[in-house]
């Protein structure tokens, strides 16, 4: 039984620098929806703004403004009450680290 | 032998105490996909990304794809063939294996597909994205030979019928009449036929502008139809004649020679064009391999994209039957990539990851006019439903409001650019 703990705390202590970079698949693919129209990771295109690297807060507080009609939206609105609290931080994360 | 098994065991042991969460099925998983469009290839890029250990063979026939989308802009002489056609180059590039050849046949038990040049390939996971068939027949007289008098342009395969159709408004002579036949729904791209419609009055405005399209319709509704009769009045005035199926608009026979579309209580249209989009149903390997059922589309988990009639084998894209979600080419894009992430989790023993479901379907009604509708879609925990989520989504506001029509014109574009380079890139 030891052999397995250890192992375990040794995936543990690796975690953060592994997790700093992976998503969760749900996460993805929640995130990546975004680049149906923002371009391929987010880089943007012509018309679509690019979103890749905004900073993670300004992106979560542009989305819940949008969310709730604070932000005039022509279409962001509607896509962002799609969404709960915790989607759209998770979504902004994924966001704010490509490049 | 006696050499092997312990070193396979030690292999095995040795597997299990460095990556628990990672058995030897995930690591050069064989991941096969049959048909190159918005859910097959999507579903090509997404894998490749994201599980870069994963072998993906993509069979599709044709050399380039030409997209639906963006089709009734070519009609519509905004768009040219070659800006609407697109090469598996970028997928090649991303180490994706691309056949053009057709798949004949799936053997589910033994894994295997058979192609029609002979190749059998073999794989772990299967994703199955064929599209849509056409029913021919479903409307008396409408077979084959019909479609190149009185094109469906539903099915773009090379080009030939959306340029057949482009051909044959060009040679109409001003006064004209240009007959759609609708279908009832489920079908692909429920707000295409009224586009379509828009493009072509916007062509016939310029350049023939006593024309008529004569829209014969098996339903009495249909997507955006508030914001689409709204653009036609203001755009065409009186040039769009919309008949719905409670006043007769269900064509149900056609006579090809005579240019003729005949509806259910006989009314006979003579019309100068004559675009015919047949009922339809899944892709003919889906229904060949018996994964659809008596309505003719594919039931499938609605987590895992997995068909209902066989393990294995996810069934993404118009094929389908998705619950309330549209048969869209976003919709396809979305669930490629959770249909690929549950192959993936099931190679390990896993259940599907959670899901959301994102489509949103521009129309453009005429010059600087787009309107939309967005949806938001759940699947339950075990994948026997679907749901919007409520109070989200929706189409585009009615009333006079150009600003956010030429917005949503120009995010039509922006979708156009960005989807096609996320699907081939």
């Amino acid at each position: 039984m030891l052999r397995p703990v250890l192992l375990g705390l040794a995936f543990l202590a690796l975690a953060p620098n592994t997790q700093a970079q992976a998503s969760s698949p749900a996460t993805t693919i929640a995130a990546e929806a975004c680049f149906g129209c923002h371009g391929p990771a987010g880089q943007g295109v012509t018309g679509g703004a690019a979103i890749a690297g905004m900073d993670r807060a300004e992106l979560s507080a542009t989305l819940i403004a949008f969310r709730s009609n604070e932000r005039p939206g022509t279409i962001m609105g509607r896509i962002a009450r799609g969404y709960n609290d915790a989607e759209i931080a998770a979504i902004s994360d994924y966001i704010a680290r490509q490049r | 032998m006696s050499v092997k098994l312990p070193r396979r065991a030690l292999f095995a042991a040795t597997a299990l105490l460095t990556a628990p969460a990672t058995p030897r099925a995930q690591t050069n998983a064989r991941l096969l996909i049959i048909g190159g469009g918005f859910g097959g290839a999507s579903a090509a890029s997404f894998a490749r990304r994201h599980y870069p250990d994963t072998q993906v063979t993509l069979v599709e026939p044709n050399r380039r794809f030409v997209t639906c989308p963006y089709g009734n802009l070519l009609l519509g002489g905004e768009r040219q063939i070659s800006q609407i056609t697109h090469s598996y180059d970028g997928l090649r590039a991303r180490g994706a294996r691309i056949l053009h050849d057709r798949a004949i046949g799936i053997d589910a038990a033994a894994k295997r597909v058979r192609l029609q040049g002979g190749e059998v390939l073999a794989y772990d996971r299967l994703i199955l994205s064929p599209g849509i068939a056409i029913r021919w027949g479903a409307i008396e007289g409408y077979d084959q030979a019909a479609a190149d008098i009185m094109p469906h342009a539903w099915i773009p395969g090379d080009g030939t019928q959306n340029l057949l159709l482009r051909r044959q408004l060009e040679a109409m002579p001003d006064g004209g009449v240009v007959g759609l036949a609708i279908p009832a729904n489920p079908f692909r791209c429920p707000p295409g036929p009224y586009e379509r419609i828009s493009m072509i009055a916007h062509y016939l405005k310029k350049h023939k502008p006593r024309s008529k399209i004569l829209a014969l319709d098996a339903k009495e509704t249909f997507s955006k139809q508030g914001l689409f009769q709204d653009g036609w009045r203001a755009l065409y005035g009186e040039m769009v004649e919309w008949v719905p199926n409670n006043r007769d608009g269900k064509v149900v026979k056609v006579d090809p020679r005579e240019k003729i579309l005949e509806t259910e209580f006989g009314t006979r249209h003579k019309v100068d064009v004559a675009n015919v989009i047949p009922p339809q149903s899944a892709g003919t390997i889906a229904i060949e391999a018996g994964l659809a059922n008596n309505t003719g589309w594919v039931p499938v988990n609605t987590r895992s994209f997995e068909a209902h009639a066989a393990q294995g084998i996810h069934v993404i894209g118009d094929a389908n039957i998705p619950g309330p979600m549209p048969k869209s080419g976003y919709i396809a894009h979305s669930t490629a990539k959770q249909a690929v992430a549950s192959a993936m989790a099931s190679l390990r023993g896993e259940a599907p990851p959670e899901a959301i479901y994102f489509n949103t379907c521009y129309s453009h009604v005429g010059t600087d006019y787009g309107i939309s509708i967005v949806g938001v879609f759940r699947p339950n925990a075990d994948g026997t439903a679907i749901a919007e989520v409520p109070n989200s989504g929706g189409a585009s506001p009615r009333g006079d409001l150009p600003d956010q029509r030429r917005l949503e014109a120009i995010y039509a574009d922006a979708w156009y650019e960005a989807i096609t380079k996320s699907m081939f890139g």
